[in-house]
């Protein structure tokens, strides 16, 4: 154990300072008692990224990269002499994803701590956000370092709990509430899988480390060590293994917002912009992502079929959130659903990944998307927190000709943007066009499927970006202007992650067997998913770069899609229908009866049945003295006289 | 002179059912008290006679029957000191009277 603890401590400190004496603080020195406090952990972050990819610190022996278990307190020990493995600890664990997402979380939080000064400036409750933003970097850090399933599900839930805080911001206003209320039930009934998965997994396999979990057995090359007891085990048609692994992944689609589990997201956008940025675009949805990485090897190889499973809800939900995001009108909710289908594009790389080399490429790509996606994603939402900051108001309507009045949020959301849409040579190009290639070696249908997405994502996107910064100019009630420059130094910052982070040699860095691999940018498949942006792009400007009647004319001439999927399939709805016409309304409601005249009657029956005995019996103690020796008499002769005579 | 056990062992019987009797149907505070005595009384007799006539030389039966009349001393002082406080109370010493503990 040495600095790496306070990676974790120095966060909770802050919660816990900021938390306690916040309301003792002024605002502007909460604020930055917080950032100079994450300022730190960015610190401790970036060189235990460099420690552990450029020198010998993170190289094994063989040339791979090592995993490290810095310090692992036991919190929980539940070991006995026939599960000698099974407790639960706290403590941090060093391999290539898990230093990644210390990178990631740590700078995508730094930008938004310094971007919040002046997007939250003046807000009521400006030291809560900071209490909370601390908490939630603490969890998240605490959460991608796990060394056992179990302190992830710890972090895990602290995650869920300071994304609804966060939410819950503006917590006087109804749809705030509501939707904070939402993600947290959502997420939560997401996570009881989770939970239940966790449980069978380790009854079976007697550990919650991710070490043994993964640990590949050496002789034969197919199988992870500790799942040869499981071998065998059936249940409704699938191995036990498999059905753990199935609920464990139902958790990471809570949170990462997998289809059906996707609807808390777009509502989360009620919460302050800079903390979506964070937690709903960035970080925390990615989650699930992480999750399904740390595990890989297990669903490699002990479920390759949850594994196809996980790549085909990967690939319905990027084409489904992509065909929804065309259609928004808030520009929060389109970058809301683009969110959806990007993670679902993790997923599907995931999903199709093999293991060892270059067979591992979906893997390395996944976790490269994650990368890339977090920056300019969180670039794309600090764009619009400043766009919604200049005109007040989420609608694209209140929208149009911004370039000219907003120069910086003007060329970073463009450089975001030409990244989702994956053009060369940004960041999104590379790793997308890597998840391609596995797609395409794994699987054709999804290739063409994911191919589409990609002209989809380009199309919405560049919607998104000539909406706001050309089309007709609205009447302004104010004349818009720059944000202050807490608010576009991170855009800029990030933007340059976005720009460069494409050329960073991940798969020497990230693999599934840890050693490095080359890979090469397959022209055929890069320039097809190219030139499917380009014709998004194109079609994107020829419908909205001016006002004109053609969008409206599309919408018109297929009436009933455009209406089902601008109100996003009314999956809303039939979540609303389930929850509320039969499990309210037909299985509670005969639960209530039951209950109400059941139980409570066979309740009332008892109190009524004391109550009339006793009422009738209460003459015997009548407190006259002369009664009770009549009876004491008459019982002692009684006695007496039986006793003689009998 | 010598009256045998029988009749004592009557009187101490009459004596006893007597107490009895007017501990369970007397309403007057005070001759509950006498009923007492009555009863207390007729054991003092049992205790002697048995003494008397079948442990002539032991005297555990007097001593009790002494020891017995020093506790009914003493019970009849605290009961009389009750029975005046109820009749400053309730100003009379009728044993239905006593109520206001009830309920």
């Amino acid at each position: 154990m040495d600095y790496t603890i306070l990676l974790l401590a120095i966060p909770f400190l802050m919660f816990l300072i900021i938390g306690l004496l916040g309301y003792k603080m002024t605002p502007k020195f909460s604020g930055l008692l917080g950032s100079a406090g994450l300022a730190v952990v960015t610190a401790l972050a970036y060189y235990t990224a460099y420690r552990y990819f450029f020198t010998e610190f993170g190289q094994a022996a063989d040339g791979a990269r090592e995993t490290i278990v810095m310090f692992n307190y036991t919190w929980l020990d539940l070991s006995n002499a026939s599960r000698p493995d099974l407790m639960i600890q706290i403590g941090m664990l060093l391999d290539p994803i898990s230093v990644m997402m210390l990178v990631v979380i740590t700078t995508v939080s730094m930008m938004v701590h310094i971007y919040s000064m002046g997007y939250m400036h003046g807000e009521e409750g400006f030291q809560r956000y900071y209490a909370v933003l601390s908490l939630f970097t603490f969890a998240m850090l605490g959460l991608v370092v796990a060394t056992n399933i179990f302190q992830m599900y710890i972090f895990w839930e602290l995650v869920g709990v300071s994304s609804f805080l966060l939410i819950s911001f503006y917590f006087t206003k109804p749809s705030a509430v509501r939707a904070a209320k939402k993600a947290f039930i959502v997420t939560r009934f997401a996570d009881m899988f989770f939970l239940i998965g966790i449980l069978i997994l380790s009854y079976y396999t007697k550990t919650f480390d991710f070490l043994k979990l993964t640990a590949v057995d050496p002789e034969a090359q197919h199988a992870t060590l500790v799942f040869s007891t499981m071998g065998g085990k059936m249940f409704m048609g699938l191995s036990v293994t498999s059905i753990a692994l199935l609920l464990i992944f139902l958790g990471g689609a809570g949170k990462s917002a997998m289809f059906p589990f996707h609807i808390w997201l777009p509502d989360a956008m009620e919460g302050p912009t800079p903390a979506s940025a964070l937690i709903h675009a960035a970080t925390m949805v990615v989650a699930g992502v992480f999750l399904v990485a740390r595990l890989f090897p297990v669903y490699f190889f002990e479920a390759p079929d949850v594994l196809h499973i996980i790549a085909y809800i990967g690939g319905f939900t990027s084409l489904f959130a992509a065909i929804i995001a065309c259609t928004q009108t808030d520009i929060k909710r389109v970058l809301a659903f683009s969110t959806i289908s990007q993670i679902a594009y993790m997923m599907v790389a995931l999903g199709v990944s093999g293991f060892g080399g270059h067979d591992g490429l979906g893997f390395t790509a996944s976790m490269w998307h994650l990368f890339t996606h977090a920056m300019f994603k969180a670039t794309l939402f600090m764009a619009a927190g400043c766009i919604i900051h200049a005109v007040h108001s989420n609608e694209m309507d209140a929208m149009g000709g911004l370039r000219h009045y907003m120069k910086k949020t003007y060329y970073t959301f463009g450089i975001a943007c030409f990244a989702i849409a994956g053009i060369f040579p940004l960041s999104g190009f590379f790793s997308k066009d890597e998840i391609l290639v596995a797609a395409f070696e794994a699987d054709k249908i999804l290739y063409f499927c994911q191919t589409f997405v990609a002209g989809l994502t380009a199309f919405y996107m560049f919607r998104l970006f000539f909406r706001i910064f050309f089309y007709n100019e609205p009447k302004f009630e104010h004349t818009p202007h720059e944000a202050p420059a807490n608010m576009w130094v991170p855009l800029c910052i990030l933007s340059v992650f976005t720009i460069f982070s494409g050329w960073f040699p991940f798969s020497k860095w990230i693999s599934t067997d840890l050693i490095g691999y080359d890979i090469h940018t397959v022209w055929p498949i890069a320039i097809g998913s190219t030139v499917v942006a380009l014709i998004g792009i194109g079609t994107a400007y020829v419908l909205y770069y001016k006002k004109n009647d053609i969008p409206d004319r599309i919408a018109n001439t297929c009436k009933s899609f455009y209406t089902w999927a601008s109100h996003r399939f009314y999956i809303d709805e039939v979540y609303l229908f389930i929850t509320n016409k039969i499990i309210f309304g037909g299985i509670c409601a005969a639960i209530a009866w039951f209950d109400r005249h059941i139980i409570d009657g066979f309740m009332d029956l008892l109190g009524w049945t004391t109550n009339t005995v006793s009422e009738e019996t209460k003459e015997i103690q009548s407190g006259s003295v002369q009664q009770y020796a009549w009876v004491f008499i008459m019982g002692v002769i009684t006695i007496v006289t039986l006793a003689l005579y009998l | 002179m010598n009256i045998p056990v029988e009749y004592f062992l009557v009187l101490s019987t009459l004596l006893f059912f007597i107490g009895v009797f007017g501990f369970i149907v007397r309403k007057n505070l005070i001759g509950i008290l006498m009923s007492i005595e009555l009863v207390l009384n007729a054991v003092n007799i049992n205790f002697v006679v048995f003494n008397r006539f079948l442990y002539p030389d032991k005297l555990e039966g007097f001593i009790y029957g002494l020891f017995v009349i020093i506790v009914a001393a003493a019970e009849t002082a605290v009961a009389i000191a009750i029975i005046i406080n109820v009749y400053r109370n309730m100003k009379n010493i009728d044993v239905n009277s006593i109520k206001e503990l009830k309920n």
